[in-house]
Parts: C-alpha cells; structure tokens; sequence
C-alpha cells in the first residue's frame, strides 16, 4: 500500500504523509498549484486526488451530490470497520448526504450558535490560567503538549458531561483515529472502538440514570418528526465531536503559537492594536489551516480535465486553497489586519464546520491568554518542533523559552 | 445601502459577523442575518467588507437604500 520510493513528481505522486510534506507542505501546494496539473493524483495510500486552487477545491464542496461525504477521512477506512457491534455508527452530520444531512445538522447546530458558545468562554479562559500558572515559573513549556493539546479536549469533554479527568485518554483515543491510525489501520481500529465502546457505556448510563441536562441527554431526547433519534445517530454526534473537536482546534492554537514565537513584531501588533485580535484569528486560521477532508465521488465525472470515478476519493485540501495567490494577495504572507479574507479553513458549502464558532472561541481566548500573561516568548529550538499532518496538521512538540 | 443574506448560500461561517459585527448576527442556527437595514452611513465600509469575507459570496449589497 505504501511504496516505500521517495517521492518524485508531485503532481503524479504526492505523499500526504512524506516527512518533508508534513513539516511543510507549502511549497509542494504551490508547485502543484502553478504546474500544469493542479488537481493532482496519487496511488499512494489507497489513491486519491489533490486539487489546490482555492476554486477547484470551493466547487467540489459545494457540488455535494457529485463529491458526497459518504468517508471523509483521507485514507481508506481499515478492514473490519464496516462490520462488529458499531458497525452503523458514522459521525453526522459531517459524514451524511441530503436528505438525512439537513436534520443531522440542524439538530446540533443550535449548540454551536454563536451566542450558544459564548457560555463557555469563561471556563475556557481559567483553564487557560491553571495550565499556564503550571509552568510560568519553569521559564518554558512545550506550546503544543502543555498547552495547545490540554484545551479543547478539556472544552469538549465539558460540552459533552463526560469525565474531565479521562482528558489524556480521550487525546490518545483521536490521535489514535486520526494520526498514528491514519497510516496503522489496526490502531485506527482499536481506538474507534474505545470511542464507541465508551460512548456506548455513556448512553446506557444516561438511560439507567437520567440526567437533567447534559449533551448526551439532550440528544438521546431529541425527537425527528415525532421520533426519537436512533442511538446509532447520537453516538456518531459524540463520535464526531470527540475526534473533530480536539486535535483541529489544538493544532491551530499550536501552530498559532509556533508562528508568534517567530514574529515580535506580530506579538507587539496584539499588544498594541487589541481591536484587530477578531480578524488576526481569521489570518492565522487562513495561514494555518490544520485541516484536510476527503470525498467519495458518486459516479463517474471529469473535473478539470480529470477523469474521476465512482468511488474515487478526492483531497479537500483547505491548507492550499487558503494560500492560492488567485484568492489571496501574497497568501504566504501573514497580515493580521488582512482585509479580505474568504478563507476556508472551516471547509465551504453544507459541510462547513459545524464547530467553527466553539473553534474559533477556544483559539481566541487560548491566544489572548497566553499573549497577556507571556507576551515574550521565542523558539527553542526551531528544527526541533515536531509536526502531525495527513489529516490534521500541527505542531506536537513545540518548545518555547520565556523571555 | 441595504445588505442581503442569501438563505440558500449561507452556511454559517459567520465571517460577515466577525469583519461586521454591528451589521450582521447570527441566528439560532449559527447562519446569518441582517441586524441593520437599511445599514447606516458610518457601517457601509464595514459591511462591505463583510460581504467581502464571505467564503460563500452569500452576501449582496445594493448601494442605494
């Protein structure tokens, strides 16, 4: 499955998982973007297409009956998971198609309103204290270990009233899904189990317990047209909340860390110009967008010259649309007061991010948190940052210095 | 000036909400809505610059009121 080669012809070849692309994949985007083959395609990992203009990949999401969201995962799922006691468990609404997308996602999205997640910005900025009161006085940290990675995990497992202190469990079930699992099929398996096997034994509690008010309670009393919703529904609502709402969230406070730690004059910005704090989010979520999606296509068509097949999977990738120079004016550039800004780093079109607003709190108090009680801090060690990418790309070990 | 969400476009991204705060809200849903129609005079900048961060192009502006 892997081909062990190098790869040489980005376009014909590319390797989502290659060291060199994973640290950053920039450069490669940009040549695949400006050749003659902008959608590119791999046998590497199952195959798959990767287009990188900003258009292209804006078009695929919204031409949703062709490209549908059946597997969004960017390698093919491992033998097994199709069968077993959760087999019927996905994660909507990001894995559903219309009609069951609409009340898939209309039934979550009210608690990912704006003014829904406002109630948990105050818990989110003392989290952001205690973390930081726990190694202020050392003069250092790891950004992305002890910081960046404790925070949404800790939001989520909140939202969802499930145990605060199994936080490091949870974190090594998704890494496990998402990261390690991508390129270990047998690792993938086991931890989408625990996921399940877990929430499972929540809902069986919930139901020999019943509790006034928690996510979990809500949704298993959530009636569709009269109906309760299936099990197997609100499980893949947990299911996807675990997994989509940790190591994107945490990979974007890391890697907007990583960056600051570069750039005094970015931090003296914050500092000076507070008011600018809402769009140098945007900026950073555009510069650094952690997220690729796949899509499944339905039947047989041609894209861009491409001729793709029922089956075929398609790259979603949002880190290249954001920095295609057709869309955005010196997009490898950060400008933290960055005027226009259609990026879409959230996706586009019926599968835009359903916690994109809760995102986008996290990263902003985690931000501003760090930036008023350590507004000087540097790299320590800059070829030692680790990265994490295929899926979700961020920094993992990320030490930075007091200063 | 007069601002326009269009329903069948927005998918919540809130962008306009974040570059236009005083001019566009969000509804229960997360998708946006029109908090000032006809915009004032002092927001038509912002809420062009709305319309200019929508990763939907949902946003119409029609410059006379």
């Amino acid at each position: 499955m892997h081909p062990e080669q190098p790869t040489r012809d980005w376009t014909t070849d590319y390797d989502i998982f290659d060291a060199g692309f994973v640290r950053d994949p920039y450069p490669a985007m940009h040549d695949i973007r400006e050749s003659t083959c902008p959608v590119a395609h791999t046998e590497r990992w199952g195959g798959s297409w990767m287009p990188t203009r900003y258009d292209d990949i804006v078009a695929i999401a919204q031409e949703h009956d062709v490209f549908t969201s059946r597997n969004i995962i960017v390698v093919p799922p491992p033998p097994g998971v199709l069968e077993g006691p959760y087999a019927g468990v996905a994660a909507p609404p990001i894995t559903s198609d219309p009609p069951e997308h609409h009340w898939h996602r209309r039934t979550i999205l009210p608690t990912f309103a704006p003014q829904a997640v406002a109630k948990y910005e105050d818990g989110t900025r003392a989290l952001c204290d205690r973390l930081i009161d726990s190694f202020i006085e050392a003069g250092q940290a790891d950004a992305a270990a002890d910081y960046a990675q404790q925070i949404p995990v800790r939001v989520i497992a909140t939202m969802l009233g499930v145990p605060l202190e199994m936080a490091d469990e949870f974190t090594s079930w998704v890494r496990g899904v998402l990261e390690i699992g991508l390129t270990d099929a047998k690792v993938r398996l086991e931890n989408r189990m625990k996921i399940l096997g877990f929430f499972r034994g929540q809902l069986d509690d919930r139901k020999a317990n019943p509790r006034e008010h928690d996510l979990i309670t809500d949704l298993l009393n959530t009636k569709v047209d009269g109906e309760l919703v299936s099990e197997n529904y609100v499980m893949g609502v947990c299911n996807l909340m675990l997994v989509a709402g940790i190591d994107t969230t945490w990979s974007a406070i890391g890697s907007s860390l990583w960056h600051l730690a570069q750039h005094p004059e970015h931090r003296r910005q914050l500092c000076d110009q507070p008011e600018i704090w809402p769009t140098a989010i945007e900026e950073l979520l555009r510069a650094y967008s952690p997220v690729t999606m796949a899509r499944i296509v339905d039947r047989d068509t041609e894209f861009q010259g491409c001729p793709m097949h029922a089956g075929d999977r398609v790259l979603m990738s949002f880190p290249a649309a954001n920095r295609d120079p057709r869309q955005f004016d010196d997009p490898d550039d950060v400008i933290l007061d960055r005027e226009h800004n259609r990026h879409v780093a959230f996706g586009a079109g019926i599968h835009r991010c359903a916690g994109s607003n809760l995102a986008r709190l996290e990263l902003r108090v985690a931000l501003q948190t760090w930036m008023e009680r350590i507004p000087e801090f540097e790299l320590i060690e800059p070829e030692a940052v680790t990265w994490a990418g295929g899926q979700v790309r961020g920094p993992r070990r990320c030490l930075v210095r007091f200063t | 000036m007069r601002a326009r969400v269009d329903a069948d476009k927005c998918h919540g991204h809130q962008s306009c909400a974040i570059a236009s705060p005083e001019v566009f809200g969000s509804d229960l849903y997360g998708n946006a809505v029109v908090l000032l129609d006809p915009v004032p005079a002092h927001l038509e900048a912002s809420a062009r610059r709305a319309a200019a961060n929508c990763p939907e192009r949902a946003i119409s502006i029609q410059e006379e009121a």
